[in-house]
This record gives C-alpha cells, sequence and structure tokens, in this order.
C-alpha cells in the first residue's frame, strides 16, 4: 500500500465530470424523457457517489452530467452557498471538472444546484436549476406499496392527497403542510418538491428555466420543464397560500440585514435570545445589503 | 330502456389450479366446494340473475357458501375465472369485466357503494368519519371544500350518527355506529347499485334492526338498488324481494323471497327455513 498514493485527475484517470461519458449519456437520456413527461419519476441508473446519499448524490448526478467547461456553476444549501454541504459539493464539482467557473451570484450561473430553495432571484431562459430531493413520490404519504403508487400516477387519481388536505382544514382551519406540497405538473403527474418551502412553489409554475429534479437513493428524475404549468393542490373555494411573516400587529417582517420584505425567512434566536429574521437566500440577501450601501455612498 | 341495471351470466371463482374433474365432483351433491382432485376450491360456480331499478336481492346461504365471492366479483375486489356481468347504467350498458382496472376502478368509486361485515375494510380508520366520507367525493371530482362538508355532514345527519361526530375519528364509534358511517361513505356519490355482505352480523339485536331500518328507508328515498347479503334468515325476510340461496359456491334456489320461505324447493332450503322458525 501506498500511502502518498494521489488519484491521477490530470492523467484522465477519471473523465471529466467524474462519471463516465456512458452514464451521463444515460442520465442525459433520463433528463430528455422527464422533460417531454412532465412531472413523471424517472427510474435512472443511480451510480455510487464518493458521498454518502442523501447529501445530495441525485442532484449531483444531474449536474455532473449536464456540466460542460463553459459552465458557471452555483450551489446553494438551505439558502446558502456556505453552509459545509454546499461547499463539498462544489468543491467536488471544481476538483472532478476542471474549468467550470462556480458563482454565488445567482444571476451569473447557467447551472444552479440546490437543496431547500429556489433563488429569490427570478431564474432565465438560459439557466436550469437542479434540485436534490430526498422524497420523490408525493404519494409515499397515503400509499405504501410502489405498484400502487404507479398506477395511481397513471391514472392522475390523487384524491387521498387531496384527504389529507381535507383533514388538515378540518383540524387547524388551513393547509400547513410546511414542505412536500404536493404539486400538478402540467395537468396530470402530482409531484413531492420535497426539498423547497411551500414559498417557492408558485416559482416552480411557468418557470422560465428548467428545474430538474434528483433523488439518488430513490433513483428517480422528474422534471418541471420552462413555462409548464405547476399547480398546488387545493379546493375550488379554498385558495393555496404562502407562508406569510407576520408580527403580532400584522405587519410583514424585514430581514434584520438587508430590510427586504419580500422574501423567504428564516427565524434565527440572536445572542440575547430574541427571535429575529433574516433572508434565507443569502445571495439575494448580500446582494440586497450592497445595493443599499453603495446608494448610501452616492 | 329497461329496468334492469345488472346481469350475471355464468359467474364463477375457482381457487387454485382447477382441473377438468373441478365442477363435476363439487356442489352441494358433494357436500364440498373442494375438488377432491387438485384440491381448488369452488368458491362460486355459474351464478346467474338480474336485478332490477330499486330492487333489494339477498343472498343467503351458510359460511363459505360463496356469497362474499359473488359480491366481491361484483364490486371489482376480485377477478371471476369465467363468467360476465353487464352494468345498465342510465343508457350506457357495460361489460364489467371486459374494462380495464382504470374504468374498474372508476365504476367502483363513482357508481358502486359496499358496505362490508368489518368496519376496517370499508373505512380508514387514520381520518375523521367525514374524511371518510370526502374520500369519496374527492374520488368523484368534486373538489369544493365547504360543499364537501355540508353533503358529508348530510349523509352522517341521514344515517343517524349526527353532525357533530363528523370531525371524529371512527376508531372511537360504536359497531352500529360504524356500520352507519360505512352506509354514509357507500351513499356519497348516490350510486345506483349498493353491495351491503352481512352488514348486521355481530350487533346486538336492537342495533341490527335499527340498522335494516335505515337500509329499507334508504331504499325507499333513493331507489338504490341492493345486493343483501347474509346467512341470516331474518334479514332476508326483511329486506329482500328475491332471493338465491347458495350452497358449495352453487345457487341451489331462487325467486320471491315470500315463495322461497313459504314453498322452499331444496331440501337444504327447507331445512334452513325450518331451523330458523
Ligand atoms: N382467496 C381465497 N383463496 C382460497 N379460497 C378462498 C379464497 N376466498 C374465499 N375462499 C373460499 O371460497 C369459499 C367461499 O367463500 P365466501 O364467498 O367468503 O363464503 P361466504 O361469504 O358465503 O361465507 C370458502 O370455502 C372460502 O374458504
Ligand atoms: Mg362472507
Ligand atoms: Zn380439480
Amino acid at each position: 500500500m501506498n500511502a502518498h498514493y494521489e488519484l491521477p485527475l490530470e492523467d484522465a484517470g477519471y473523465s471529466f465530470g467524474f462519471l463516465d461519458e456512458y452514464a451521463k449519456k444515460e442520465v442525459r437520456r433520463c433528463i430528455l424523457k422527464a422533460i417531454s413527461i412532465p412531472g413523471y419519476q424517472t427510474p435512472y441508473a443511480s451510480r455510487e457517489m464518493p458521498m454518502g446519499r442523501g447529501f445530495g448524490t441525485g442532484g449531483l448526478q444531474l449536474t455532473l452530467s449536464l456540466i460542460g467547461a463553459d459552465d458557471t456553476l452555483k450551489v446553494i444549501d438551505q439558502g446558502s452557498d456556505d453552509s459545509v454541504n454546499a461547499v463539498n459539493l462544489r468543491q467536488f464539482v471544481q476538483l472532478t471538472c476542471p474549468g467550470v467557473a462556480v458563482t454565488e451570484k445567482t444571476q451569473e450561473a447557467t447551472l444552479i444546484q440546490s437543496r431547500h430553495r429556489i433563488p429569490e432571484k427570478m431564474l432565465t431562459e438560459q439557466q436550469i436549476l437542479v434540485l436534490q430531493v430526498p422524497y420523490p413520490d408525493a404519494l409515499v404519504v397515503v400509499e405504501p406499496s410502489e405498484a400502487r403508487r404507479k398506477v395511481m400516477h397513471g391514472e392522475a387519481d390523487y384524491s387521498r392527497l387531496l384527504v389529507k388536505l381535507y383533514e388538515d382544514v378540518v383540524r387547524f382551519d388551513e393547509i400547513t403542510l410546511s414542505h412536500r406540497y404536493p404539486t400538478r405538473i402540467n395537468g396530470h403527474y402530482v409531484i413531492d418538491p420535497s426539498p423547497i418551502p411551500r414559498w417557492d412553489v408558485p416559482r416552480l409554475h411557468h418557470s422560465p428555466a428548467l428545474v430538474l429534479l434528483g433523488a439518488g437513493r430513490e433513483k428517480k428524475i422528474y422534471a418541471v420543464p420552462p413555462y409548464t404549468v405547476a399547480a398546488p393542490l387545493v379546493f375550488d373555494d379554498i385558495a393555496f397560500r404562502v407562508e406569510d411573516f407576520r408580527d403580532a400587529n400584522g405587519q410583514r417582517i424585514a430581514c434584520r440585514c438587508c430590510g427586504s420584505i419580500v422574501s423567504f425567512l428564516d427565524e434565527l434566536i440572536d445572542d440575547a435570545g430574541r427571535v429575529t429574521h433574516q433572508c434565507s437566500d443569502s445571495a439575494y440577501c448580500e446582494e440586497q445589503q450592497e445595493t443599499i450601501s453603495a446608494r448610501k455612498q452616492a | 330502456m329497461s329496468n334492469k341495471i345488472l346481469s350475471v351470466r355464468g359467474l364463477s371463482r375457482i381457487h387454485g389450479e382447477q382441473c377438468p374433474l373441478c365442477i363435476s365432483s363439487t356442489g352441494p351433491e358433494h357436500d364440498t366446494n373442494m375438488c377432491p382432485h387438485c384440491g381448488s376450491v369452488v368458491a362460486a360456480h355459474d351464478v346467474n340473475f338480474d336485478l332490477y331499478r330499486g330492487e333489494i336481492l339477498g343472498i343467503i346461504g351458510e359460511s363459505g357458501s360463496g356469497k362474499s365471492s359473488t359480491v366481491k366479483m361484483l364490486y371489482f375486489d376480485d377477478m371471476p375465472t369465467a363468467g360476465s356481468a353487464t352494468f345498465y347504467d342510465g343508457d350506457a350498458q357495460h361489460d364489467m369485466f371486459a374494462l380495464n382496472a382504470a374504468q374498474q376502478r372508476s365504476m367502483r368509486n363513482k357508481r358502486f357503494g359496499m358496505v362490508y361485515q368489518n368496519p376496517h375494510l370499508g373505512l380508514n380508520f387514520q381520518i375523521s368519519a367525514g374524511g371518510n366520507i370526502a374520500e369519496r367525493l374527492l374520488m368523484s371530482d368534486l373538489r369544493h371544500y365547504e360543499e364537501i362538508r355540508t353533503r358529508a355532514g348530510d349523509l352522517l345527519v341521514r344515517t343517524e350518527v349526527s353532525r357533530a361526530r363528523m370531525d371524529q375519528n371512527p376508531r372511537t364509534f360504536s359497531g352500529g355506529m360504524q356500520q352507519r358511517v360505512q352506509i354514509a361513505k357507500a351513499l356519497a356519490t348516490r350510486p345506483p347499485l349498493l353491495f351491503l355482505d352481512e352488514v348486521t352480523t355481530g350487533l346486538d339485536l336492537s342495533v341490527q334492526a335499527a340498522i335494516l331500518d335505515l337500509i329499507l328507508e334508504i331504499q325507499h328515498e333513493l331507489g338504490t338498488a341492493m345486493i343483501v347479503v347474509t346467512h341470516d334468515l331474518g334479514v332476508i325476510r326483511l329486506l329482500a324481494g328475491r332471493t338465491l340461496v347458495m350452497k358449495h359456491g352453487r345457487v341451489i334456489e331462487s325467486g320471491l323471497t315470500d315463495q322461497i320461505l313459504e314453498d322452499p324447493q331444496h331440501a337444504y332450503t327447507q331445512r334452513l327455513v325450518a331451523s330458523a322458525l
């Protein structure tokens, strides 16, 4: 055993993007299928990655299959580019994809891999958003058998999900789901957008950017193609609502750092033990702060 | 338009491998439904009947005679090994076992109702009584929350459960109350055809009587056609205009209930009637 052995990255021991060309081609084929059948969970041969499943290997395989040397990548986890997980994933891509640029700025990225958030800044047709999903199947909460779930998806039978929403309204007077809000894509398949909060669900609707969702453990890829209808399951007489961040007086709470009153907020406890709020999208927050200080200087 | 709602021909269900001798070596004259040659169970064989709108047909027989098997096939809980059934729905007529699985599910959810002896089969005990009814309404594409609430409440009132219990879990209800919720659920989509399989078995006599009354009232009010399965002659006597008598998977006698009770033809039926007197 040679303790000083290093992976021969330079000598093409690994291909660009870690996965071999055949594996990447296979993932791309599944991506095309997922795009052609919006919301359909396309099975794919999820590869072993040199990190545990559950750390975004599903999203990573999508990213690695799509990325080219001229791409600019942004990786977010918990809304932040600095979290350990995001840093690890980004470093892995930089290591295995020489020449790829990375950024924290949403508008500079051509490819964005994210776990919990869709960036606050509106994405464009030039961008692809890859979401890492832990739970691809919305029906899993009402039907344990995958075979039966497939039939239900095929027949677009989502009545049991609606029963869950009904029970929610009966008990709490409103739909309380904060995550995993079942969302119907292009009028047929209902997806589980498991990583993103309810807040982000409307942003899937008619998104100019292609949104791809990858589940490594469950070996599924699904897509919300650009400008596709994404409709959260609701009743005719109860409108879908996103989280509203209001204080006791009904005032919209502002981010403590940038003052934004239109962003999704994380709740934090400060050193004095008080509850404060801050944008969950850190890149957005920083940009807001820069704009404000630039304006002050001018 | 004929008044027929259901026409069943040669309906059969054999469990097991089947051999050429299965039919000829089972039945009442052999006093078994199990083939001595191959061990297959002839749960039902060559069941024929017609059912008319608003009519209640009884199926009576001892345990294991094939009553539930017959109803299960018609409700698509099980597939027949032979035979056909035609469901007449308005102007349409459906060859039931030629439909694909999705069509069968849709017919079952929207046009049929089922009440089981065991409430666990008919009710979801994870959700409220109202939620159980809501499920049927949602399956038939009603998406209006307040309307679902109103209709579920009305159904529970009609089946004498009371609106106040709508948001409670049926697990906490008495056996009789659970059957009422099952009936309310089965009626949610106002189906023209209802199956009831031993729905009063195991309940206190007074509770039984009240539920049988309810079933009769519903039939009068809504004109729902029903197939009532029971081993209890009293239930047949009260509810069914016509009756099939089953034994070892065969229909051994059929006709008007009064006639069967007064002048049973088959020796088995004669014993059955005599023992109930
Ligand atoms: N899934 C099955 N596999 C094997 N035998 C069955 C199955 N279901 C029912 N049977 C048999 O079919 C016969 C008729 O059953 P069933 O229709 O439930 O009778 P009943 O409702 O009249 O009591 C019984 O002998 C029963 O054991
Ligand atoms: Mg039975
Ligand atoms: Zn045999």
